[in-house]
């Protein structure tokens, strides 16, 4: 780490992206950028958390989330362990509350929470000493995956302020969604939802987002299109008729996409629906930045397992 | 023992009494109202500095008993309920089992005479197990105690229910107590639906599954020309609808809350179960229009919807946990320090709402007014007295209030109940 860089990260906690200063998310994405480097080197692994115990908490499946936290850690030298659903004793009856301060008491640093509830990883943060990351909670927020997807825009963009960018899909549903609104938007960009009226409450507007429902619209001069997994038990749940209209309606096909911007890049926090949100070839297309978001996954959770861990201690401001 | 309340302003909406006066109660029940009363062998009161006001009553509280008594019983309830200034409170049955046959009813009319210290009045369910499809007994449940009839948390979908329901208690002369939600259109919600549901990432509860019913049951009494009584409301469309049908005459009334009143969905922000309600929590412009009602008389009666929950119960992820606060000791501080030292409503219009009407509403003949041959029930407030709400001292067995800490001015002083003083400060 250049330890001249003016760190300006005041969270104990790390919750969601609402709650953040600008300063503090710029601190976080350049701390990436020397994190990146660490995953660079034939030896991709720097002694700055030795010592320091890291636990995944994933009360939700997940693959990407967790393994990304889990190399974060590890290339930082932290201990990490993992606990998920099926393993824990959640299904023995015991509480959330209980389940963490049993973790608690075994002297651990972090928790990085991934759990169905929105707020849960709010309420743990209530009673618990340790820094709480979280990795996803309900429908509420997924502040790492928002970061990331920064990250990449910027690497591609070199800049986001002023940019375009359309969010499309299952708007109601999504923490990327609503991680990635808040975050654009106090650095500056455009932001476009784009899906259903079903999934896509007016109130979005109230929170900065510009609406709209006809995604060949929404497209026009678009920066960035970042597709959303559209989970299909949605369907039972009448938000739309069929897979087949949606897929008619929302789907990213190579014909639409002309209508963003020509050097306009695609995301997806994955997985990926092939063929329902989005054409099979464009998924896998040289303006798709897909695997780069993965990449970069790793880089800004080093920073933010950094930034919380690392260093002097700081006061706590949560 | 006699009392002798000495130096009271003593207030009587029904009388219009608002003076200084001694009160001579014998034998349970008001004996004398008078500038200067004296009396051999009566314990006397000196209400030099206090409000005497006719006992409150709570129509809308859970005691959770049977079933339930890990959350609440008989005697924890109606002490919370003297703390909180209550003389009087009915009982909702949605208990385990509900209170929808006439044995249940007995068991709490007799069980309440012998364990609590203020009067239990049970309302009995509609429907058999509120499963809102066969009418209970209402007849014999009215005979064996009920007062008036809900199905409180169990909404009765099936408007032809309802219809007959509406018909059938006009042989009662009782009140239908209405839990007005559209459970399609509310479901799965924990919040209010709006932008900071949006924000939070919590599903919603519209306003419109509370406007709907409401609208649906303000017609059906228009077509059986039965009373009905619009329990906890919340929201504008509900007041409209409400304040219409007044205005055609309809025997509609409406209650409302005070944490409906006082706190919006913005108190969420936190994810803290304890804000979490049915109905919820509205946005700014609901409250303001449910303060609108209670100012121009939409809205007749302040009830507390007093419904304990463990600490374990609510100590959960938001979602898990379950709806409902608990208002008994509460309620009457932050009515006066909200809104009748705001001079939003006069402490008079309070009184009013919190005794007056809900007697009149419920039939409570010799309760709700001060006057010679009454029953002794009182409630003496101390308006100046300065309050921190503190959970740990609440009788209830829960403690799951939003107002916890909270700092308020006006406090109840003294409770009696049929010349009997079971709380004093």
């Amino acid at each position: 780490m250049n330890p001249e860089t003016p760190l300006t990260f005041r969270h104990y906690h790390l919750l969601g992206i609402e709650d953040l200063e600008t300063s503090e998310i710029l601190t976080i994405l350049e701390t990436a950028d020397s994190m990146a480097e660490i995953s660079r080197r034939d030896i991709k692994k720097v002694p700055t958390l030795r010592g320091k115990t890291v636990v995944n908490l994933f009360f939700e499946p997940s693959t990407r989330t967790r393994s990304s936290f889990e190399l974060a850690a590890k290339r930082l030298s932290a201990d990490i362990i993992n606990f998920s659903l099926s393993a824990s004793s959640v299904v023995k009856g015991e509480t959330l509350k209980d389940t963490v301060r049993n973790l608690e008491a075994m002297a651990i640093d972090a928790l990085v929470v991934r759990h169905s509830s929105s707020g849960a990883p709010h309420y743990i943060a209530s009673f618990c000493r340790s820094h709480v990351i979280n990795a996803g909670d309900g429908t509420h927020e997924h502040p790492t995956q928002a970061l990331l997807d920064a990250y990449t825009i910027k690497q591609y963009k070199k800049r986001i302020k002023g940019l375009k960018v359309v969010i499309v899909g299952d708007i109601l549903h999504s923490r990327v969604a609503r991680s990635n609104l808040f975050l654009l938007r106090k650095l500056g960009a455009e932001v476009v939802l784009c899906g259903p009226p079903t999934l896509l409450p007016l109130e979005f507007s109230k929170l900065g987002a510009k609406i709209e429902f006809n995604l060949d619209k929404a497209l026009v001069g678009a920066d960035v299109v970042m597709m959303l997994r559209l989970q299909r038990e949605r369907q039972k749940a009448n938000y739309f008729p069929s897979i087949r209209e949606y897929r008619q309606l929302y789907c990213l096909t190579q014909e639409r996409f002309k209508l963003a911007k020509k050097d306009a890049i695609i995301m997806h926090p994955g997985p990926i629906n092939r063929g329902i949100e989005i054409d099979s070839a464009l998924a896998d297309s040289v303006q798709s930045v897909i695997l780069r978001q993965v990449e970069n996954g790793v880089a800004i959770r080093m920073a933010v397992l950094y930034l919380l861990l690392g260093g002097k201690e700081r006061e706590s401001s949560d | 023992m006699n009392l002798l309340i000495k130096n009271g302003r003593v207030i009587d909406p029904i009388s219009r009494t608002d003076e200084t006066l001694d009160i001579l109660i014998e034998n349970g029940q008001i004996k004398a109202i008078s500038p200067r009363l004296e009396a051999n062998e009566a314990e006397i009161i000196d209400a030099s500095r206090l409000v005497v006001a006719p006992g409150f009553i709570d129509m809308h509280v859970h005691l959770r008993e049977p079933g339930q008594e890990h959350k609440e019983d008989l005697i924890t309830g109606s002490r919370a309920a003297a703390r909180g200034g209550f003389t009087s409170i009915c009982c909702m049955p949605n208990t385990k089992p509900p209170n929808d046959n006439s044995g249940i009813t007995e068991y709490l009319v007799v069980e309440a005479k012998k364990k609590a210290v203020v009067n239990i009045f049970p309302i009995a369910a509609i429907t058999r197990e509120l499963a809102g499809e066969e009418l209970t007994d209402m007849v014999d449940l009215s005979q064996a105690g009920a007062v008036a009839f809900s199905d409180d948390g169990h909404p009765i979908t099936n408007s032809l229910i309802m219809r007959r329901a509406l018909e059938y208690s006009l042989l009662l002369n009782k009140l239908i107590i209405d839990h007005c939600e559209d459970k399609n259109l509310s479901a799965g919600g924990v919040m209010h639906e709006g932008e900071i549901s949006c924000r939070l990432g919590l599903p919603g509860m519209p306003a419109a599954a509370e406007e709907i019913m409401i609208a649906r049951d303000l017609i059906l009494a228009e077509l059986t020309r039965a009373r009905i009584h619009i329990a906890h409301i919340s929201t504008r469309g509900g007041i409209e609808f409400v304040r219409l049908a007044k205005k055609k005459g309809l025997a509609v009334s409406a209650e409302v809350t005070p944490h409906h009143l006082i706190l919006t969905d913005e108190c969420l922000a936190n994810y803290d179960p304890n804000f979490k309600v049915n109905p919820p929590l509205r946005s700014a412009d609901h409250r303001q229009a449910l303060i609108d009602g209670l100012k121009d008389g939409t809205i007749d009666v302040i009830a507390t919807d007093h419904a304990p929950h463990t600490p374990e119960e609510k100590d959960v992820e938001f979602d898990q946990a379950p709806f409902g606060l608990i208002g008994l000791e509460t309620a009457v501080s932050l009515m006066l320090d909200r809104f009748v030292h705001k001079n939003i409503i006069s402490l008079e219009r309070l009184i009013q709402l919190m005794a007056s009407n809900p007697a009149q509403l419920l039939g409570l003949k010799n309760k709700g007014r001060i006057a010679v041959g009454a029953d002794a029930d009182l409630t003496l407030l101390n308006l100046r007295k300065e309050v921190i709400i503190d959970v740990n001292r609440f009788a209830s067995k829960s403690r799951n209030s939003p107002f916890h800490g909270w700092k308020l001015r006006g406090a109840v002083a003294m409770t009696i109940v049929g010349g009997k003083i079971v709380y004093s400060s």
